[in-house]
């Protein structure tokens, strides 16, 4: 489907609470239209959201894996309870390919094949080796990576090198549920309030300014990471897999769009007038690759080494 | 058991004052980015750390230096520094952070005690033993969002010491893997070891109120007279539904001074008290308090020791945190 050596696309796991049919769909049209080699899929952010589609899951990848997409599961970012470690292990010993989003699962996964998620710091060398010596044949590296760390580590890396390129950039997780408190509401009584913005709750600052959007017990970026001019300096870097992670947006074409300025067949100018019909008023931001805060919007190239 | 102690020190005087007042254990870190409190004026150079160990070590104290950020990619030097420094000034342990630290100071000097960094958000019994496992650590300092039913079931578990935080910030993030501060100043608290740096921080004076800024971001606003708090990201007034809130955290001090009895039967090993940055006249106040409140304990007069730490808790507000229902 995809020239490997422009680089694979991958569609990040879905971080939002969205309603069972809604997630459903995503997924169908994902399988049958998206142009992306890896689907990660799994709940990252909240364990308490999990009852209400788990009885798709089955289906969502079969129906990706016949799509010619590579299924892999994503682990939550931050486990305290012992369900939620019970899970991790479980679905570490079911033999699939994981996404480890807290090293918890990599107690259970090393020695075997499995991807390094955003989550866990690889911000060097040092965590680069000992985690590919367990095992990781894929890191995912943390969004505030700059673009020298991301030269340093996908240049040398001996496994697959992945980047988000696309959507909110997830800035902490927590135990404690905002998005219940913006609600007056406790994570053990939220009602599941977060399943009412499918694109986050904005968190504004209180002189009015866009900052940041609350998924609840993550905080996320209000604009949208767009990595578009950066790729080609990326692909140069040795990043194997560009990631864009679910919007409420047409995501597929999204994909499209992306796989297109990695192909060559469009330039990143022209990219950026299809992407910008597609996202709105939603800002852009790419400013950790460029070494400056991660709210900001650069419209440069990346410094040469 | 008794509990052990364990205190900040930003700076000589207040690692003496400490050890003065009371603490057992006194942890500290390097004048430079590989401690989560590099801040200006702050912390120790090689001969302050090795005085340092000498002075404790003369009362029978103990001193830990902390190396908890994660090194630049290409930049691992001044960590590598830091551990083979500490090893050198004969501190106790040293508490990490970065899987490829640990595995430095692991290899590099295999005697040399361990600790895990609440920087590593290591936040139940799986992660704990990956860290026991591959490093050697020999204790943990458990993130500041878990329960007392949690922690003791953690305790039963992991096999290793167990350090809580008893008194300092609420810290709501999983700390570690925070990038709120960095989004807003470009400055990473991970590699550089400063959330919500002084350098970006500004007061502005807005009709009767003093807006509080990071960066080009305001994050709370007060009126004159009312104590401005310190901007950090999650200590901020965001807005919404329209409504103002403190949406992360209040502006509160966790102070568990009067739960130590609840620490102790949940089998926590040591106490963390937070404040590298404070004064030493916090730490001589702070150390000392619970110095008592330990040694009543000790002498089974739990109820016996007055919470006096008011004037000197963050907002002046208390709460037990995440160890009690109801926080998150």
């Amino acid at each position: 489907m995809t020239n490997t050596a422009n680089g694979k696309l991958t569609l990040g796991p879905l971080l939002f609470h969205w309603a069972p049919e809604t997630r459903r769909d995503f997924y169908a049209r994902i399988a049958d239209e998206a142009e992306v080699d890896s689907v990660y899929f799994g709940e990252v952010v909240c364990s308490k959201r999990e009852p209400f589609s788990e009885n798709d899951n089955e289906a969502i990848i079969r129906r990706l894996e016949a799509g010619g997409k590579q299924v892999v599961r994503s682990t939550l970012a931050l486990m305290t309870l012992d369900r939620e470690v019970a899970a991790a292990r479980a679905l570490a010993e079911s033999g699939v390919l994981v996404e480890a989003n807290d090293v918890a699962c990599l107690q259970e996964v090393s020695g075997r094949p499995h991807v390094i998620g955003p989550y866990i710091n690889v911000f060097n060398e040092g965590s680069q080796d000992v985690l590919i010596r367990g095992g990781a044949v894929r890191i995912v590296l943390p969004v505030e990576a700059t673009a020298a760390t991301v030269r340093v580590l996908a240049s040398r890396s001996a496994v697959e090198t992945e980047l988000l390129v696309f959507g909110r950039q997830p800035l902490s997780v927590a135990m404690r549920c905002y998005h219940a408190r913006s609600h007056e509401l406790t994570k053990d009584s939220c009602q599941f309030v977060c399943g009412q913005d499918p694109d986050g709750l904005a968190a504004d600052t209180i002189d009015g300014t866009s900052l940041l959007t609350i998924n609840g017990t993550q905080t996320l970026s209000n604009g949208y990471l767009v990595l578009l001019r950066e790729l080609a300096s990326l692909r140069g870097m040795g990043v194997t897999h560009f990631r864009l992670s679910p919007q409420h947006v047409d995501m597929v074409a999204v994909a499209r769009t992306y796989r297109a300025v990695l192909d060559h067949a469009i330039t990143p100018e022209e990219a950026s007038g299809d992407l910008a019909a597609l996202t709105a008023e939603t800002p852009w931001q790419n400013g950790f690759l460029h070494g400056r805060e991660g709210l900001a919007w650069v419209e440069s190239e990346l410094q040469p080494a | 058991m008794s509990l052990e102690l364990v205190c900040p020190a930003g700076t000589p005087a207040a690692l003496r004052a400490a050890v003065d007042a009371g603490a057992d254990t006194v942890y500290c870190g390097f004048r430079d980015c590989t401690n989560a409190r590099n801040y200006p004026g702050l912390n120790f150079d090689p001969d302050e750390m090795a005085e340092g160990v000498a002075y404790a070590h003369r009362f029978g104290r103990k001193v830990l230096a902390a190396v908890n950020t994660f090194p630049r990619a290409g930049d691992a030097k001044p960590w590598h520094d830091a551990i083979d420094n500490a090893a050198r000034a004969g501190v106790d342990a040293v508490i990490l952070a970065d899987i490829g630290v640990l595995d430095y100071a692991a290899t590099r000097h295999p005697d040399l005690r361990r600790h895990l960094s609440v920087q590593a958000s290591a936040s139940n019994e799986l992660s704990i033993a990956f860290y026991r496992d591959r490093f050697d650590i020999r204790r943990v300092v458990l993130p500041r969002v878990l329960s007392i039913e949690q922690v003791a079931a953690l305790v039963r578990r992991i096999g290793i010491e167990t350090e809580v935080f008893a008194f300092g910030s609420v810290g709501p993030m999983s700390e570690g893997r925070c990038f709120l501060s960095s989004y807003i100043t470009g400055l990473s608290p991970t590699s550089e070891g400063a959330c919500a740096p002084a350098s970006h921080v500004s007061y502005k004076e807005d009709g009767p109120e003093t807006l509080s800024r990071l960066g080009d971001v305001t994050l709370n606003r007060f009126s004159h007279g009312e104590a401005a708090a310190y901007p950090t990201p999650c200590k901020g007034r965001y807005v919404t539904h329209g409504r103002t809130s403190y949406l992360f955290e209040e502006p509160v001090a966790l102070n568990a001074i009067d739960i130590l009895a609840d620490l102790q039967a949940a089998g926590v090993t040591a106490l963390k008290i937070e404040g590298r940055q404070r004064s030493r006249a916090y730490v001589t106040e702070v150390v000392g308090s619970f110095r008592k409140a330990i040694d009543a304990l000790d002498r089974g007069q739990a109820a016996a020791v007055e919470n006096t730490l008011a004037s000197v808790a963050e907002g002046q507000r208390q709460t037990h945190g995440a160890y009690t229902k109801g926080w998150r």
